[in-house]
């Protein structure tokens, strides 16, 4: 379990994380997502005390990281840059992270096995491929016995093959009742994989949910409506608070907040004509890129300064 | 919480103990030998104390019967038997200098950290046990060196023996002074987190700084030099005494500036971001 209170960081003037605070339980897959740039990794650097908070602080297993007698076997981390000697042999690299906990070396040679780099253990990991690194890095991360695994970007450079693999794996942890935190700036991936998701955009949480919710909202309640009435119908559908309706072309309005029984319902009781009632399928991409995007505008017009990094 | 309750329960691999210093030496040790450059410096330093004194004494020997009466008036039979000590400083102190920048340099510290989060242990260790390598092989470097050379000059009867003044001394004192020598630039490397900003460091304070001391007026620059580290540190080396700090103060004088230098990167390891 990780939890996050109000962690915030600032490099320099910039801040990366902004009053994050979140809880990541165990037993479940939760995806941490946001778009290159929005603190995910700060975030994750944080949780295991490479980079001090700013302000606010973060716990794993009820302790901070770092006061841990047993640090591999609390938290298993793949960060998203590399973090391999490259003149070190795969099996050596392993061997040494193994002996700062006494990790026998039949754990190092069974995830040598187990993440399919048998054949290239005795080789410099500088020679080694971005799937082939990625994979040393998991290796690496569940060398303890970790009770909560944190991955970034794992599936970065893996082969389609990879990405299953990963999958399934994070999905065995998690069933294991382990804590699995992955991030990813792709919905798309998240969407298969995780059950949670953690939201971030410009270092803010932006929603915190589960996927289940996050896709129903996402495909919600986007309707497009065609009437020669389309004045009129407008006038009577926004009768309620949550309800937006745009008129997007002469006789087309995008209505959001009913479903297209409601509209028709509506439209019914007011003897007004329909042409069309159509529901719109959003991607989860689109939602997740409205949602991230919607943060993007919040915090440009708060602060004109922040323009070129939102855009950067 | 029943979340966490679960967790517990979680079946734990058989042997994934505490984190200890004498473990993260192991690891550390593991680290400085699975690495082809680290052992190649390491060789070569070797090398270069046997292969150098060998050769010095092989050039004196053979031109000792042609030498100016003041020459062989000035010539002690155990400097030339310390030329190599020269060329494995350098050695030792570059590699000191790369086995922390070399970790910054890959990202392999991130992992370091990762294992060891409170972060001083892998600097105690790595000092630790590079200094336990280099003196352990810089030692019978240093010996072998010695009758190696000597054995040479004996031919001229202008050797010297081990049990002859000051030589075990200086024997054992030029395989600590290589020692604090490498401490010296880890600590340097530690501070500075670059490979060549390190070494350009180590190299700056230990062979630049000395002959830049001539632009000071001759009182100052006598005063001030034999506190420099490489003139503390070689006083251990001399081989007549009466030089102006005692062979083991100098030396002393050179281990506080390495520890220095390892406790101001002690200093900024625990507050720095990685």
């Amino acid at each position: 379990m990780i939890e996050a209170h109000s962690l915030t960081k600032d490099y320099g003037k910039k801040r990366a994380v902004d009053g994050l605070s979140f809880v990541v339980e165990p037993g479940v897959v939760t995806g941490f997502l946001g778009p290159n740039g929005s603190g995910k990794s700060t975030t994750m650097r944080l949780i295991l005390g490479l980079d001090a908070p700013t302000a606010g602080n973060v716990t794993v297993n009820g302790k901070r990281y770092r006061d841990h007698q047993a640090p591999l076997h609390e938290v298993g981390a793949l960060l998203e840059a590399r973090s391999v000697h490259t003149g070190r042999s795969a099996y050596n690299h392993l061997l040494a992270l193994a002996q700062t906990h006494g990790i026998p070396r039949r754990r190092v040679n069974e995830l040598i096995d187990m993440v399919g780099l048998h054949d290239v253990a005795k080789k410099r990991a500088g020679t080694f491929s971005l799937g082939m690194g990625q994979r040393l890095g998991i290796a690496a991360a569940l060398l303890g016995d970790p009770q909560t695994v944190m991955l970034d970007e794992p599936v970065n450079g893996l082969d389609p093959e990879g990405i299953h693999w990963i999958r399934n794996l994070l999905r065995g942890l998690a069933a294991e009742g382990r804590t699995v935190f992955v991030s990813s700036h792709l919905m798309s991936e998240m969407a298969l994989t995780a059950d949670h998701l953690i939201v971030v955009g410009r270092g803010r949480l932006i929603a915190d949910m589960s996927v289940d919710d996050f896709v129903r909202r996402a495909s919600g309640n986007i309707v497009h409506v065609r009437s020669p009435q389309a004045e009129e119908l407008r006038g009577r559908l926004v009768a309620s608070p949550d309800v937006t309706v745009t008129l997007i072309a002469p006789g087309l309005l995008e209505v959001s907040g009913l479903s297209a029984p409601q509209i028709g319902e509506t439209a019914a009781q007011h003897g007004l004509v329909l042409h069309e009632l159509m529901p719109q399928q959003v991607s989860l991409e689109e939602a997740f890129m409205d949602l991230t995007r919607d943060d993007v505008e919040f915090k440009t017009a708060v602060e004109p300064a922040a323009t070129t990094e939102a855009a950067a | 919480m029943s979340s966490v309750a679960n967790v517990e329960r979680l079946p734990r691999v058989p042997g994934v103990g505490r984190l200890t210093q004498t473990r993260v030496a192991l690891s550390e040790w593991t680290k400085l030998w699975s690495v082809r450059s680290t052992r190649w410096s390491l060789f070569a330093a070797f090398l270069f104390t046997i292969g150098v004194a060998a050769l010095a004494c092989a050039v004196v020997s053979h031109h000792y019967t042609r030498m100016s009466p003041q020459d062989k008036a000035s010539f002690h039979p155990l400097e030339v038997n310390l030329a190599g000590v020269q060329l494995a400083q350098l050695a030792l102190g570059v590699l000191g200098v790369l086995i922390i920048t070399a970790e910054y340099s890959t990202g392999m510290i991130r992992a370091s950290f990762t294992a060891v989060p409170k972060r001083l242990p892998v600097l105690w260790a790595k000092a630790g046990v590079f200094a336990f390598v280099t003196f352990a092989l810089m030692l019978p470097a240093v010996l072998v060196a010695f009758f190696v050379g000597q054995a040479i000059l004996a031919r001229h009867n202008i050797g010297v023996g081990i049990t002859a003044p000051h030589v075990i001394r200086v024997l054992v004192g030029a395989a600590l002074y290589l020692t604090v020598v490498g401490l010296f630039g880890l600590g340097l490397g530690a501070i500075v987190r670059n490979t060549a900003g390190g070494i350009a460091s180590f190299a700056a304070i230990m062979f630049v700084l000395p002959p830049l001391m001539n632009v000071l007026p001759t009182s100052w620059n006598n005063a001030a030099s034999p506190y420099l580290p490489l003139q503390a540190g070689e006083a251990i080396l001399a081989t007549t005494p009466g030089g102006h700090l005692s062979p083991w103060v100098g030396l002393a004088l050179f281990a506080g500036y390495a520890a220095a230098t390892i406790a101001v990167a002690a200093v900024l390891l625990v507050r720095r971001d990685t």
